[in-house]
């Protein structure tokens, strides 16, 4: 018997391509039921590059080492009272959007990965796509972990999961993952593993760990540094699918451009939700959305694209639209659910003054000429004892789910309106983005469960709005809805810090 | 090839049909130049509304917090149903002049441009 140590080569492939066997009484299209009805032409799966060579106990060990120290970190951090040494409670909102709306995507992505890790007819891409699943299911409960603490001391927390199903914004991170869960196990890869993973997750991580950094919440800091080895290794899975595609079957070149080019905008319309994050809920800010999306978007994009370009594959056309909504697409966020914070499971306010002059600053086109009056106003009314709350439902996007609050960038005070008619019906649009991904697969988006429409087909409980967001949506209302200012969040803060709101302050000057 | 699926000829639930409505439709309006209001809104509302009770009772209702609101002269407001030039008759209902499910009027009020001037 030899006890020769094997050297990691022949130890990866043993423990990972030789697991596969040949299937002697079964038909592979049998056992690969999911691989052809896309139009993706494989030749030769031995040619797939693995873009890690990771075995599994040695991930395992790695895996047990980082999540370790992340405890510890988090202990420590519940230990020190950290929910107090954030900048300002505001802050948590951020953490709040963050818990609802992204962690459940990484459980989606759990999903997503172990059903494309069964899919595929090659065993070098089903083991990277198992692992990467496994990362997904840890990231969604460290992540979990992380914010547990928060749930202690603020609203907003407590049905994160319960919420993601049903809150009519978390639809639009939700249905962006399912659309992806139920498309083929190729165009699974290119939305999540190459579109969110590779081109768009520095938009998405970045400003949300930067954010955290600048704003003293070690526990969501520690937690993106512990997820980052695991990124870089999902991001080089997103480009080698891309590639591996493109190099099987010249006729795969036009489906996969056509993916990457609805993935794009379906991912960058969910990142709608980032730039608000950036430029209104960060009491320190970490940069503008403008000028994150310069650098992670249109520097990096831009040169990845040059080197796609040699299969064939150009930037898509919507990339033009999205550098055009730059200077807007943050304060048309932050207006959207400024209207609608009696809905929100989070708080949302009127940035003060300073603010205000640092949203000028870095947005000298667009903000004091569109947005400043109007966000004067509301605060105006709010002073007045008003605080502004749209009265009505908002009119939705098919596709995206967001409420049609985007404008044409050509006439920056005009909503933009896109419409189709499908097998007798009307389906309205806010881009051409969205419109074009719903005219090619119409049948697929005809079933978008658009959270006003259930609303008013009554398929959201009682007759009024309270039953809608108390009972369906679970919010505890008048803790976790409405402004910032007022809120018990608020009225907690400054009793840790001995501050006084501004409105106790004049009652005792007079 | 209306969708990529496993199923030949898939044909998706449409989720929105009319008929779920209990007796309604639905209808966007949205005002331009009026961004206060941070999109267009969406109504329920049974196909035999006068185009009067749309004015009267259901706009102040979405609308009227706005300060123009009430500066409006309906005479010469102008309006687009589904983007196409559309002159309402008052005493008509939705269904009879062709505002149908799932529908966007917009309406236009030359003259107010919003909070200051700026679309809002």
């Amino acid at each position: 018997m030899s006890s020769k140590k094997l050297n990691l080569k022949d130890k990866y492939h043993l423990l990972t391509r030789d697991l596969e066997w040949e299937f002697s009484y079964r038909d592979r299209k049998e056992i690969f039921q999911q691989e052809e009805f896309e139009g993706i032409k494989i030749t030769d799966w031995s040619k797939w590059d693995d873009p890690f060579r990771l075995t599994m106990d040695s991930y395992w060990k790695y895996q047990a080492e980082k999540e370790k120290k992340l405890y510890a970190i988090f202990d420590a951090f519940a230990q020190n009272n950290g929910q107090q040494n954030v900048t300002d409670a505001r802050y948590v909102n951020a953490i709040k959007l963050f818990l609802t709306g992204v962690s459940p995507l990484e459980y989606a992505a759990f999903s997503g990965f172990a059903h494309v890790g069964r899919q595929f007819g090659g065993v070098g891409a089903r083991v990277a796509c198992q692992m990467q699943s496994l990362d997904e299911l840890r990231h969604v409960q460290t992540q979990i972990h992380a914010m547990s603490h928060y749930n202690k001391h603020f609203d907003g927390f407590q049905d994160f999961a319960h919420m993601h199903d049903r809150v009519w914004y978390l639809s639009v991170p939700k249905s962006f993952f399912d659309d992806a869960r139920s498309a083929g196990p190729f165009e699974f890869m290119v939305a999540i593993g190459f579109s969110f993973e590779y081109v768009l997750t520095n938009l998405l991580f970045v400003p949300f760990m930067s954010g955290a950094a600048f704003n003293g919440d070690m526990a969501t800091v520690t937690f993106g540094f512990s997820a980052q080895s695991d990124e870089a290794r999902h991001m080089t899975l997103g480009l080698e699918i891309i590639k591996f595609m493109l190099e099987q079957h010249p006729d795969n070149v036009p489906i996969v451009q056509r993916w990457i080019n609805k993935w794009l905008w379906r991912g960058y319309r969910v990142l709608t939700l980032v730039a608000m994050m950036m430029d209104y809920m960060l009491p320190n800010k970490v940069m503008s959305w403008q000028e994150s999306f310069e650098v992670y978007f249109e520097e990096a994009a831009g040169s990845l694209f040059k080197d796609l370009a040699r299969y064939g594959i150009e930037m898509p056309d919507y990339a033009a639209d999205a550098i055009a909504e730059k200077e807007h697409l943050s304060h048309q966020a932050w207006s959207i659910f400024y209207n609608y914070g009696h809905a929100a499971a989070f708080h949302t306010w009127m940035p003060t003054e300073k603010e205000m002059d640092w949203l000028s600053e870095k947005y000298p086109n667009s903000f004091d000429k569109y947005y400043r009056p109007r966000f004067e106003k509301w605060r105006e009314m709010e002073e007045a004892g008003e605080r502004f709350y749209n009265p009505t439902l908002p009119m939705l996007c098919q596709t995206c789910q967001i409420p049609m609050g985007f404008t044409d960038m050509e006439n920056p005070t005009i909503t933009s309106y896109r419409q189709s008619v499908f097998d007798g019906e009307r389906y309205n649009f806010c881009s051409n983005g969205c419109k074009d991904i719903f005219d090619y697969e119409p049948e697929k988006y005809v079933q978008a469960w658009l959270p006003v429409h259930q609303i008013y087909q009554g398929n959201c409980g009682g007759a009024d709005m309270e039953d809608v967001l108390g009972d369906y949506y679970k919010m505890n209302l008048g803790s976790d809805n409405l402004d910032f200012h007022g809120s018990p969040d608020e009225a907690r803060w400054n009793s840790w810090h001995n501050l006084e709101p501004a409105e106790d302050k004049l009652k005792k000057a007079s | 090839m209306a969708v990529a699926a496993i199923t030949e000829n898939y044909v998706g639930e449409r989720l929105d049909r009319v008929e779920n409505f209990h007796g309604n439709q639905v209808l966007y309006v949205g005002w331009d130049n009026h961004l206060m209001f941070c999109a267009p809104v969406a109504f329920a509302l049974p196909p035999e509304t006068p185009f009067s009770k749309l004015l009267e009772e259901v706009l102040p209702g979405a609308f009227s917090l706005h300060p123009e609101f009430d500066q409006i002269d309906w005479g010469k407001a102008q309006w687009l149903l589904n983007g196409e030039a559309f002159t309402p008759r008052q005493d008509a209902t939705l269904a009879e002049q062709g505002i149908d499910h799932k529908s966007i009027l917009r309406l236009a009020t030359p003259g107010l441009d919003g909070i200051k001037g700026s679309g809002s």
